[in-house]
């Protein structure tokens, strides 16, 4: 394989709020009931990570368990991990009712870093979410703009967001504009 | 003349001048102005002409309301017709450009329009453009186009960005008067989370003038200030109340910076869980002959200019009122040494305790009075009065050159209405206010909104303001679920006025000629006897009235004149004022900017693009590309000196004759997992796709409900419980959509799971001759024809890359369809690219993957499927399953018109001239419908050159066509004319499939 | 524009995350129905003012489908319950007599 390239390559925005696309990760969906104990072990054991409950996200490090529907998860690993992540949820998996996808290059993933209110401020203009009231450890699915996407923080400071693929040049332009200009609050 | 005193002005700083120009001379204002107030100090009374008649307009009010003072502000790609003089703050620097005139303000052409006002009454257009009717085009057209429109359009791109915010909050107070923060301290106190936005500059309304009150209101904002959970937001305009607590908020941020930097405008989306409306009351004038003459200005406004800005209008300004609000006016003008010949008091018994102070101050004032007829053209220079029970006979002249009029108060309702609020009309105080009982209603059934202060019809400060207390603590107390405190208020004593009582007609019998000079409306040019005529001919109900006379329809909405508008209909139809109703309150509640609506969406962000994972490539090697959804997909790829029919037809003939490459990145791609997987494929696709065994492909068919199809593609079955689904570029995400849609809401118990794999994958199609000698080239082994058979797939590592390899084929011609990730795949598609290069490899656009699907008889969808074809018209039956006993859409398909033998049904079409069809052109039947229309008998779904072929070939549907081999019939052209097309086999090439191999 | 409150993520978003997929609690008619149940299937819907029973797609959040009841006048929410059912919850449907008596939709009253 030669070495997987990043939908922008890289590409950063810097300014008060500084933007990267980060380097390909691992990113596997798992879709299968979360109710069901065989599919969060599974998980869990694979990632290193507690399934978190409804709308949560796990973070340590470059891992992330996300909690994305009743019966959708993502699991997100440093890039080397990526067979053995697979390998070892399929056979963890065994007979569980399950469908395992790599899908690390379907999306673009975005880190966003700066004063906490900035950041909330950048999101704020694109995403129809309470953004002064939103907690680290939550992860919201909603519409950036004119797009589907999703965000959360790992920790005060940080934004980290994913796209698809396809429309990463438009996010990223898109939260670099909104990153410049007056401070709302 | 209007001119600046010596001293006062509470909002200017004197020591900061400022200039600007105003059709192009430099004028000098003072940093604090507005627009309106500078150019009042440099005797600009007449600002504007109006609308219809271009009669010389002034300046009325002092703030959002202004009708008149409509001005083109900034230049180039700045440039903005039609703003407010009222609401522009003054900057080093601006400009400003009068509207609707020619050649100039002082002398305009269209003044004419003035002289023959007799014969423009309301519905002149209507009645007048109707005959001959073949004027319209050529004469009645072009004239109205030039008369219409106020203000100029503006030509350049707009230089500014825009922005939007999507804020949250429990309470959101609408208006920064006194009442709106004493509204939302006490909300605030209660425990709410508030946002207070206030439209102008300046916190506290009309508090500072008319109360005293500019300490008291910069103390409450302090304190607001101070506290965390407040948000407060001058130049902030509530816009609009929608459903469910949504508001937008409109802030101008650098309208009044004369260096702007960042968004001009911000989009305030917010969800409130209460609203408080304090949104003031608007000052009526009153219906005179002549109320429209530069000078004749709402009271409120005359005392604005003198408090806030140090103006005064006039040296002698007569004051006319049926309230006592107006006396406010001629004791500020007294006060600032000005004159003020007389008080006309329309009421018989006159004014209260602020009469008494004006009489004290040895104001004249006449009671029972009021204007005949202003007098001056361009300026006042006169008022005739009478007595307001009369016909309007004149009793004295007074000499003046303004005139401050007060025909009451209306309280601002719009955004209490927006969302379905009612109103009450208050007899007493002669205006419509909110209605409590009747709020709009949100998510949860209950009201979201309350009022506060004048806005709820309570104009003494002394109600107003314990009510504010009281509305802002119940909002938050709706929100936080717990009691609010009470909050301590300034003692206040109520002012002591006289009732009101309604003038609508001054005076109150006023002959026609009169009648006829009496405005209404002043954008719009609408008197009192329009209103008198629309409702003699018939349009009695507001709504009618409205339209036809264009009352209120103008930028300003009617914020002047929607209430003596109605009440003069009310008058001429002789029902009470309650009957008769308002027009409908519709958001905003002034004009916002089209950029503050678009917020980010231009330029880069206008829409997004959606790039494959090969596009960067594409754009360094000359793609012409074309919108495909949102995907923007190679149609060619121009070398120099080609033009797209040229690079077409080179691409197509390389990968016939040698080697292509198709970037299919965008096909989706959906993976179907589980036990029930089989079944679930099986009700999915018309085809019996359960017993495809692994490693296989088939191509299958996908219906709606309603039987029609709907989407096409490869079926690959992965293993025994997965299924790889390709759909159409157009198909991935509505069929995902689908696909979620049966399994969550019909089929919930079935074991199956999907995922939209369509961008993790880039997928490259490598077709021709020598497809498979270069993926032997790139390191994949045992392809041969028997190892690797048409329509199965395998694994491959092709230049070191890992790919899954389908062999399918879109164009006929041996082809192999790589799948790898995303990441991947520009490296796949150089590395294709060079293995490629002896074969003189050409990559091809989406018009060579077309056509050579055409030459085949391979259907497109939408482009032989429209929404209402089904497979078995495009000759598909092989491709439904007879087996089964159901799958989506087969009932529908039973249905007597899908089963009708004459049915259109494709075929080939070939001109006899070898001319390319047109597309979309109709098979001509014979003999004329009952509409006249020519009788059609098919269509033309796709139509192509041929370059393998060297002529026209198409595909339609045509009635019995399959049935009518070699039959010739005529295509309609666009010209008139007819082109003839011989019925064949919509196989034109490689028939006996030779070539796959 | 409405708020929802998808009961599959618990997420109360504004209306532009969600997508509104029509009438709730149809019944699919397959093959060998006969033409006028087929037709009631696919094309006649309830239009009512007031009660509404609708489906819905949190189609930006969590993907999921649920269902709702709506008053069609005042957009009043009466409850959002999954999409696995055949009718709407007893609760629910008694919190709508509540508030709305006298109330019909289709047989549910």
């Amino acid at each position: 394989m030669s070495d997987p390239v990043s939908a922008l390559a890289g590409k950063v925005s810097e300014g008060p709020v500084r933007i990267e696309d980060l380097a390909p990760r691992a990113m596997i969906t798992v879709r299968g009931k979360l109710s069901d104990t065989a599919i969060t072990e599974a998980l869990a054991s694979v990632s290193g990570l507690a399934m978190p409950g409804q709308r949560g996200i796990a973070a340590e490090g470059e891992k992330r368990l996300a909690w994305m529907g009743p019966d959708e998860a993502l699991l997100i690993l440093p890039r080397a991990g990526l067979d053995a992540a697979l390998s070892g949820l399929t056979e963890k998996l065994g007979s569980a009712h399950a469908l395992v996808a790599d899908m690390s290059d379907a999306r673009a993933l975005f880190r966003l870093t700066g004063e906490d209110a900035a950041l909330r401020d950048t999101i704020a203009k694109v995403a129809p979410v309470d953004m002064m009231r939103f907690p680290t450890g939550e992860i919201r699915r909603t519409r950036l703009a004119q797009i589907a996407g999703a965000f959360w923080m790992p920790q005060e400071g940080t934004v980290e967001l994913v796209c698809f693929r396809s429309v990463a040049q438009y996010a990223f332009d898109l939260l670099s504009q909104a990153a410049v200009g007056p401070r709302v609050f | 003349m209007s001119t600046r005193l010596t001293t006062g002005g509470q909002r200017i700083d004197r020591s900061k001048p400022v200039t600007f120009t105003f059709n192009g001379t430099t004028l000098k204002g003072y940093e604090g102005d507005t627009l309106a107030s500078a150019l009042l100090a440099n005797d600009r009374m007449m600002m504007g002409r109006s609308f219809k008649y271009h009669r010389p307009r002034g300046v009325v009010a002092s703030g959002t309301e202004e009708p008149n003072a409509l001005l083109g502000i900034g230049s180039g790609g700045r440039f903005e017709p039609n703003q407010r003089a009222t609401m522009q703050e003054v900057f080093e620097g601006l400009e400003a450009q009068s509207q609707n005139h020619w050649p100039s303000l002082a002398f305009d052409i269209g003044e004419v329009n003035a002289k023959l006002s007799r014969f423009l009454p309301a519905g002149f257009y209507y009645k007048t453009f109707l005959w001959p009717r073949a004027f319209w085009k050529h004469v009645y057209e072009p004239f109205i186009r030039q008369s219409a429109g106020l203000g100029k359009a503006p030509k350049d791109r707009d230089a500014d960005t825009y922005e939007h915010y999507y804020h949250f909050t429990d309470v959101l107070v609408i208006g920064g008067g006194l009442a709106g923060l004493t509204a939302a301290l006490a909300a605030a106190k209660g425990g709410a989370k508030v946002t207070v936005m206030e439209q102008e500059a300046h916190w506290g309304g009309r508090a500072p003038v008319d109360d005293g009150a500019a300490e008291e209101v910069a103390a409450l904002v302090a304190e607001l200030e101070g506290m965390e959970t407040v948000t407060l937001r001058l130049r902030c305009m509530g816009a609009g109340v929608y459903d469910h607590g949504y508001v937008l908020g409109y802030e101008r941020l650098t309208d009044h910076l004369a260096v702007k930097s960042g968004p001009r405008h911000r989009l305030w989306r917010i969800r409130a869980g209460q609203v408080v409306t304090a949104t003031g009351a608007i000052e009526r004038p009153l219906s005179f002959a002549g109320n429209d003459v530069p000078g004749v200005m709402l009271a409120s406004a005359v005392r604005d200019y003198v408090a806030h800005f140090g103006i005064s209008v006039g040296d002698r300004t007569v004051v006319v009122t049926n309230n006592d609000d107006a006396y406010l006016t001629a004791l500020a003008l007294v006060g600032a040494g000005l004159s003020v010949p007389a008080i006309l008091d329309a009421r018989q018994g006159g004014g209260g305790a602020l009469a008494d102070q004006a009489k004290a101050k040895g104001i004249r004032v006449l009671n029972g009075h009021g204007i005949a007829k202003v007098q001056g053209r361009k300026r006042v220079t006169g008022v005739a009065i009478c007595k307001q029970v009369g016909e309007g006979a004149v009793i004295e002249e007074i000499a003046c050159d303004a005139v401050a009029m007060s025909g009451g108060w209306s309280p601002v309702v719009h955004l209490w209405s927006h969302c379905g609020g009612k109103l009450i009309w208050d007899d007493a105080q002669a205006m419509f206010r909110p209605d409590p009982n009747r709020p709009p209603t949100g998510a949860d059934g209950t009201g979201f909104v309350s009022v506060a202060g004048a806005a709820n019809g309570l104009l003494d400060l002394s109600d107003a303001l314990p009510d504010a207390a009281q509305t802002g603590a119940m909002a938050a107390s709706f929100v936080t679920g717990k009691a609010s405190g009470d909050i301590a208020l300034t003692d206040r004593k109520p002012r002591g006025d006289r009732p009101i009582e309604p003038v609508w007609l001054m005076p109150a019998s006023a002959k026609r000629a009169l009648r006829a000079k009496s405005w209404l409306d002043y954008q719009n040019d609408v008197k009192v006897t329009d209103v008198q005529l629309a409702a003699q001919e018939g349009f009695e109900s507001v709504e009618h009235a409205k339209r036809y006379t264009t009352l209120g329809m103008a930028t300003d909405q009617g914020k002047l004149s929607n209430i003596n508008g109605l009440a003069i209909l009310s008058g001429a139809l002789d029902t009470p004022i309650p009957q008769v109703g308002t027009t409908t309150f519709r958001p905003p509640f002034t004009p916002i900017s089209m950029g503050a609506i678009a917020g980010p969406a231009r330029a880069e962000v206008f829409q997004p693009l959606r790039r494959s994972p090969i596009h960067a490539w594409h754009e360094a090697h000359g793609a012409d590309f074309e919108p495909v959804g949102q995907w923007r997909r190679p149609y060619t790829y121009l070398r120099s000196g080609e033009d797209r029919h040229t690079a077409v037809a080179r691409e197509i003939n390389q990968t016939r004759n040698a080697l292509g490459l198709l970037d299919a990145s965008t096909l989706g791609k959906l993976i179907v997992k589980g036990p029930d997987a089989g079944r679930f494929m099986d009700m999915l696709y018309t085809n019996m796709m359960s017993t495809l065994k692994p490693g296989f492909c088939r191509y299958g068919l996908m219906c709606s409900e309603n039987g029609f199809l709907m989407d096409d593609g490869v079926v690959a079955r992965w293993d025994e419980d997965t299924f790889l689904c390709h759909t159409t570029t157009g198909g991935a995400d509505r069929i995902h959509a689908h696909m979620e849609e049966w399994l969550q809401t019909e089929w919930w118990d079935w074991k199956v799971w999907v995922v939209n794999a369509t961008e993790q994958y880039a997928q490259i199609a490598v077709v021709g001759p020598q497809a498979r000698s270069v993926l032997e080239k790139l390191g994949a082994t045992d392809i041969g024809n028997e190892a690797f058979p048409f329509m199965t797939f395998q694994d491959h590592t092709l230049a070191g890359i890992r790919a899954r390899v389908y062999r399918i084929s879109f164009s006929g011609e041996l082809s192999y369809e790589i799948a790898v990730p995303a990441s991947q795949g520009l490296a796949l598609w150089e590395a294709l690219m060079q293995a490629g290069a002896e074969h003189d490899v050409m990559p091809y656009g989406t018009e060579g993957l077309h056509v050579m699907r055409a030459e085949k008889g391979f259907i497109m969808i939408g482009d032989e499927t429209d929404g209402t074809v089904i497979p078995q018209d495009l000759g598909l039956g092989w491709a439904i399953s007879k087996k089964k006993t159901d799958y989506i859409g087969k009932r529908a398909q039973e249905r007597s018109d899908m089963t009708r033998p004459d049915r259109w049904k494709l075929v080939g079409l070939e001109t006899l001239d070898g001319s390319v069809l047109p597309d979309g052109a109709y098979a001509l039947a014979d003999g004329h419908n009952a509409n006249g229309q020519r009788n059609v008998q098919g269509r033309v779904t796709s139509t192509y050159h041929s370059p393998t072929l060297g002529r026209g070939i198409a595909m339609g549907l045509v009635l019995n066509g399959p049935e009518r081999m070699g039959e010739t019939v005529q295509f309609n052209k666009v010209d008139g004319s007819s082109v003839a097309a011989r019925i064949v086999n919509p196989v034109f090439y490689d028939k006996e499939n030779t070539k796959n191999v | 524009m409405l708020i929802l409150t998808c009961p599959c993520c618990g997420v109360t978003a504004e209306e532009t995350e969600f997508h509104g997929g029509g009438e709730a609690h149809l019944t699919r008619e397959g093959p060998g129905s006969d033409d006028a149940a087929l037709e009631g299937y696919l094309f006649h819907r309830e239009n009512p003012r007031g009660v509404h029973f609708e489906r819905w797609r949190h189609v930006y959040g969590c993907g999921k489908w649920f269902h709702a009841a709506r008053d069609t006048a005042t957009l009043e929410w009466f409850g959002f319950y999954p999409a696995q059912t055949s009718e709407p919850p007893e609760a629910l449907l008694e919190q709508i007599r509540q508030k709305r008596p006298g109330w019909r939709w289709r047989d549910f009253a």
